[in-house]
């Protein structure tokens, strides 16, 4: 995200905050070290004057994260920010906040596609949901609260891409994938340049407003594992929880409560909006799955490299901060 | 895992349900015999290529794998199930049409039946006489119960079922501009006894009407006769019903005919009724589409009178009829 907010002139001062040190070298990016809940993120934004927050960090992926760390980062991480970015004598103007399709469930009552204003068709059912519905809520509020800041929120499908680890992307990348036994739902997927580039546009343009995000098309689980040439797991289709966690404890596949209905309904959601304030998604559904799987199998010849530009870091490091570089 | 049946929905949100019966019994034993009628094989052409597009864009994508559409409907399968089935729809149910220039070749329609039989066969059979006969494919809106079935709700999906969802009937014939079937009676009309066949229900709340106004499409009438005699429910089972969270548990003519011969396997064997589907007059509301609601007492006026079109059809249908097996 930062590197491609470095390419635009536009951007003069790029902070990035996270918990973990950034996997790429920054050019012009500065970055912060934060904790979980970002609760330091009030005195940054009063010192540094900073005007747009593009809001990220919210996890999806509950294999890796407690529900712990699920609820002090997804919930009050953004209640800290959106604190920071709203307090007294704040220049923030603009808050764009990635979200997830997570949010409308899946179903058997669901429509083939949501809208972004079509509801839920049943009450929440894992933490992840209910987490990220109490973010979107929080973003809401923010939104009503500050009627002069640009508040934006993107929810995009499931992601893939050669950078996010996600649990479907990590079955995919690997021999076998599960299979719900019966249930071949249409799934829809969102490449990671997409999502970069969306937040970017939204940024840029200061458009306000919540929007769905996905590639084109929807397409069967079978056929994603059928172009990724991943095997089927077959799980059994009542008690579908209990064989996969022990499958999952013994390390065979990688398996979140938010699976379980996806891998049995599916989910799709509809992209006109975001269409219509002139975005374009690069890849379809079906090419997200097709450059994935190609960019697995590259790295899987080649060694996983960090991704990184061009040339190589003390060269980077000379340009950055030498007195010989003439800078304009 | 939550079934809501018949009688546990949730109130208020799909107009026009309906149940679509598929015939698992045949779709599930393949037959490489039935190749003689290639014509069947053709694929059907839609007026715009909407297979492998999604969300609006019309070009073909390069990295698909098969050609199940956004909807779930792959043609192919289509093909295969039409091949199966036209033995059954021409020498078992011998099925006949009146009318049938009266669906439009092209652009969005509801088509909108009545509903028969403990495992209606009437939605199978109008999509395979219109995808025959014109060269359309139909998707039908049904109880999103049969997604919740493993392997059938596959079936299902691949066959052209689509769960009666306001926005998936908006979208086909709207955006798509393709033909939607409906069954309004819902599983009120298959769970109904032989002794009050031909007795259209309620129509639904009138969600049907509704929603094809918002599309800006015609509303089709069908009537069908013949398929209250194809399985006929001589009384139900409330108590097996609800332990196997079934809509209905029916005990039928076909179970204590061809049951005792066939064993489980005679439970989905019709009976060789003649089936005869009439097009009726398409109806055009003069109405502005894309209206977020039409006033109520409006699109339930509007629906009676689509109910009274089709009880008429049939009670003239029936006067007409000599034998329910002969026609």
């Amino acid at each position: 995200m930062a590197q491609a907010l470095e390419q635009d002139p536009d951007f003069d001062v790029i902070l990035g905050m996270g918990t973990k040190e950034p996997r790429v070298a920054l050019e012009r990016a500065e970055f912060v070290r934060s904790d979980q809940a970002y609760s330091i993120l009030s005195r940054i934004v009063r010192a540094t004057h900073v005007d747009t927050i593009i809001h990220t960090f919210v996890i999806t992926n509950t294999s890796e994260a407690s529900n712990r760390t699920l609820h002090e980062t997804n919930v009050i991480g953004t209640m800290n920010l959106l604190a920071a970015a709203g307090q007294r004598g704040s220049l923030v103007r603009q808050v764009v906040v990635k979200s997830s399709s997570t949010v409308y469930g899946a179903t058997e009552n669901d429509p083939v596609w949501f809208r972004e204003e079509t509801p839920r068709s049943k009450s929440v059912r894992s933490r992840l949901e209910r987490s990220l519905i109490d973010v979107e809520q929080l973003v809401k509020d923010f939104a009503e609260d500050n009627p002069a800041t640009v508040v934006s929120m993107v929810r995009c499908a499931n992601v893939l891409g050669s950078e996010i680890v996600t649990p479907l992307s990590s079955n995919l990348a690997r021999k076998f994938a599960p299979v719900i036994d019966g249930f071949d739902p249409l799934v829809q997927f969102v490449h990671e340049s997409d999502v970069v580039e969306c937040l970017l546009h939204l940024t840029r343009k200061r458009i306000p407003g919540l929007y769905n995000l996905a590639g084109d098309g929807k397409i069967p689980w079978s056929e994603v594992l059928g172009i990724c040439g991943t095997k089927a797991i077959r799980l059994p289709a009542y008690g579908t929880m209990n064989i996969a966690s022990i499958l999952v404890h013994l390390g065979l596949i990688h398996f979140t409560p938010e699976m379980e209905p996806l891998l049995r309904y599916g989910r799709g959601v509809d992209t006109t909006r975001i269409k219509r304030t002139g975005f374009e998604p690069r890849y379809t559904t079906a090419g997200t799955v097709r450059n994935f799987i190609k960019a697995m199998r590259l790295a899987r010849n080649m060694g996983k490299e960090p991704p990184s530009y061009t040339f190589e870091q003390d060269i980077e490091q000379f340009f950055r901060h030498s007195p010989a570089v003439v800078r304009s | 895992m939550a079934i809501d049946n018949a009688s546990g929905r949730a109130p208020g949100r799909a107009p026009g349900r309906a149940q679509s019966g598929k015939r698992e019994a045949q779709a599930l034993s393949p037959d490489p015999e039935c190749s003689r009628e290639e014509t069947l094989l053709v694929p059907v052409q839609s007026p715009q290529d909407t297979t492998a597009s999604g969300n609006g864009s019309a070009s073909v994508d390069q990295d698909r794998l098969g050609d199940v559409d956004e909807w779930g409907r792959s043609e192919h399968m289509r093909a295969i199930m039409r091949q199966l089935m036209d033995p059954f729809y021409n020498h078992w149910f011998r099925v006949e049409w009146e009318g049938l220039d009266k669906i439009p070749r092209e652009g969005g329609a509801l088509l909108v039946a009545n509903h028969a039989g403990a495992i209606p066969p009437d939605a199978p059979i109008i999509i395979h006489g219109i995808e025959k006969e014109l060269g359309r494919p139909v998707y039908g809106l049904a109880d999103y119960w049969f997604r919740t079935i493993p392997f059938v709700n596959v079936m299902w999906s691949r066959m052209g079922g689509v769960t009666a969802h306001p926005d998936n009937a908006l979208r086909i014939m709207r955006d798509n501009r393709q033909l939607a079937l409906v069954f309004p009676e819902g599983t009120k009309a298959t769970s109904k006894t032989f002794s009050d066949r031909y007795r259209l229900r309620r129509f639904g709340r009138g969600g049907f009407v509704e929603i094809a106004m918002r599309a800006g499409a015609p509303i089709i009438p069908l009537a069908v006769v013949g398929a209250e005699e194809a399985m006929p429910i001589l009384f139900r089972v409330p108590g097996i019903a609800s332990m196997l969270n079934l809509p209905y548990f029916p005990i039928t003519g076909n179970m204590l005919a061809f049951g005792p011969v066939l064993g489980p396997l005679g439970w989905f064997l019709y009976f060789p009724s003649k089936i005869k589907i009439k097009v009726l007059d398409p109806i055009h509301y003069d109405v502005e589409p894309d209206q977020e609601r039409y006033s109520r007492s409006f699109v339930m006026e509007e629906a009676e009178q689509v109910r009274t079109m089709i009880q008429d059809a049939l009670y003239d249908m029936l006067r007409d009829r000599k034998s329910a097996f002969l026609g």
